[in-house]
């Protein structure tokens, strides 16, 4: 039975105790404690979320990269080909321009030449007719030294003539 | 090699832990008991006296065999206080002539004696004890160790603010998250913060006087857990918070029973349930700490009354394995302790939205 009899110097000493132990561990030790792991808790779940935003971030960053590099791309292979189209225009132009140049000139030179030619040939044909007037007046007048050629000769003529 | 490896077995070494108590068992055993009683008439050995003078309180802390700390001892008496050292009232059986009266210890218990050693038992009734016993100074030093481990483990939090737990931080902090998330919350709801430095409190109190109450000696020894004046003042505390912050739904439960003809049954039952429940707080934290210390005084007490250290490496492998349940017990009791106060808290300040029946 007096085991379970409360003693009543035990009961004052322990609620003054154990009152004095709660208000103190309570002040000075709970609350700073339970303040902080829940300080930390916050951090800890904010600095999660902040990750996760971070990664959506770089997940929409890549995927925008992606699509940048994509249209840099596409961009780069049409102004490639563009270039290429556009070498290939000129390089054809050219072609064309220098092979319409190439027949003017060569029409030019024909023509030049032609001009040249028969400017040439009239000046050979105006030598030669006068090389051969002073050669026939020369031989003309060799063989009309004397009188009997000439006379055979009348006579020649004249008889072609009455054959005619 | 095979000697070796049944050197290093431990079968090896549990037969030879055997065998050694095997031969102090051959010694004489009167031999070694005449040594510490040279006095021819040996008194039996009572294991009950024994054991309830072990588990109740003393006016001196003992330490190591029959050293001890004395203790101051304060008597409120209708003359004034008295206030003296307990070393006075030992051996047991001495007088002690107080400023007012004479003082005696029967059963660990101050009685005013008369000159003649008889109870006085008019004056005893005058005379209130409010001495310093051995589990009042057991309690201010757990008390002490409490308030240094929390108070270096907030200094601590300060200074590591936003880091993970360090030291002996690392071993609270999961203790007060477990008293957070699986305690309070869950039983209290919302309003669990107003409740946590009590709830907190009240768990390490009990965990460490119950864990100290198992070291058999200094400075533990105790049985301050185990007493029910103690768990008396902390289910009081319970029950006052309980019904101080009780909302109307709680009392409207207890005293307007629905349907209305329940009245006569219901209100006395609901009454008995207000002091039940702190009742059986008291009780079940006194029985079990208590129990644990019987079991282990009585597997002890094997020894002496066999009057025979044969009986010893039974005594030990079951005070060992009682102990092994102990140290549970003493987690178990200071977490039910706690669960059954959050959910006391957590019945009287629920909001109840749904009408019960009864």
């Amino acid at each position: 039975m007096e085991l379970v009899t409360p003693e009543v110097g035990l009961i004052f000493w322990t609620t003054l105790s154990f009152l004095i132990l709660l208000f103190l561990l309570g002040k000075f030790a709970w609350k700073p404690i339970l303040a902080a792991v829940n300080e930390r808790e916050q951090s800890i779940e904010t600095a999660l979320s902040r990750a996760e935003a971070v990664k959506e971030e770089m997940a929409r960053l890549t995927s925008e990269n992606e699509a940048l590099l994509k249209g840099a791309r596409a961009e780069r292979d049409a102004i490639l080909s563009e270039a290429t189209k556009v070498k290939n225009q000129i390089i054809s132009d050219a072609k064309d321009a220098a092979h319409k140049e190439g027949s003017r000139q060569i029409e030019l030179a024909r023509i030049e030449i032609n001009n040249q030619k028969a400017i040439a040939m009239a000046d050979v044909k105006n030598q030669v007719a006068s090389l051969s007037l002073e050669i026939a007046e020369k031989v003309l007048r060799k063989q009309f030294e004397d009188q009997k050629k000439q006379d055979e000769l009348v006579k020649d003529l004249l008889k072609e003539v009455k054959l005619s | 090699m095979i000697n070796g490896s049944i050197l290093k077995s431990k079968i090896f070494n549990i037969s030879l832990i055997c065998a050694f108590f095997l031969t102090l068992g051959a010694f004489p055993t009167k031999a070694l008991s005449q040594e510490t009683k040279p006095e021819g008439a040996e008194k039996k050995f009572d294991p009950k006296e024994t054991i309830l003078e072990h588990i109740a309180d003393k006016h001196e802390w003992h330490m190591f065999g029959k050293s001890y700390i004395p203790l101051p001892v304060i008597l409120y008496t209708d003359k004034g206080l008295e206030i003296f050292s307990s070393a006075n009232l030992q051996p047991q059986g001495t007088v002690y002539a107080g400023k007012y009266y004479n003082y005696m210890l029967v059963n660990n218990k101050i009685k005013v004696v008369t000159a003649d050693k008889q109870i006085d038992a008019v004056n005893n009734k005058k005379v209130w004890d409010f001495s310093i016993t051995q589990n009042v100074a057991s309690m201010w030093m757990t008390g002490i160790i409490l308030l240094l481990v929390f108070f270096s483990i907030s200094s601590t939090y300060k200074k590591r603010v936003g880091k993970a737990p360090k030291g002996i931080q690392s071993w609270m902090e999961p203790l007060i998250l477990f008293i957070r998330d699986d305690i309070a919350l869950p039983n209290i709801g919302v309003k669990y913060k107003a409740y946590m430095s009590l709830l907190l409190t009240i768990f390490f109190f009990i965990l460490i006087n119950n864990i100290f109450g198992m070291i058999p000696f200094f400075p533990g020894g105790y049985n301050l857990t185990g007493n029910i004046a103690v768990t008396l003042v902390l289910s009081v505390i319970i029950l006052l918070v309980v019904n101080l912050k009780a909302n109307k739904h709680y009392w409207k439960h207890i005293f307007v029973p629905n349907p209305w003809w329940l009245f006569i049954i219901m209100i006395p039952v609901e009454i008995v349930s207000i002091f039940s429940k702190p009742i059986a707080l008291m009780i079940r934290l006194f029985a079990n700490i208590t129990a644990g210390h019987i079991i282990v005084l009585s597997l002890v007490s094997l020894i002496f009354i066999f009057n025979s250290l044969w009986i010893s490496p039974v005594s030990v492998v079951f005070v060992v394995f009682i102990d092994a349940i102990e140290v549970l017990v003493a987690f178990l009791q200071a977490y039910i302790f706690t669960m059954l106060a959050s959910l006391f808290i957590g019945m009287a300040i629920q909001e109840h939205h749904d009408h019960e029946v009864i």
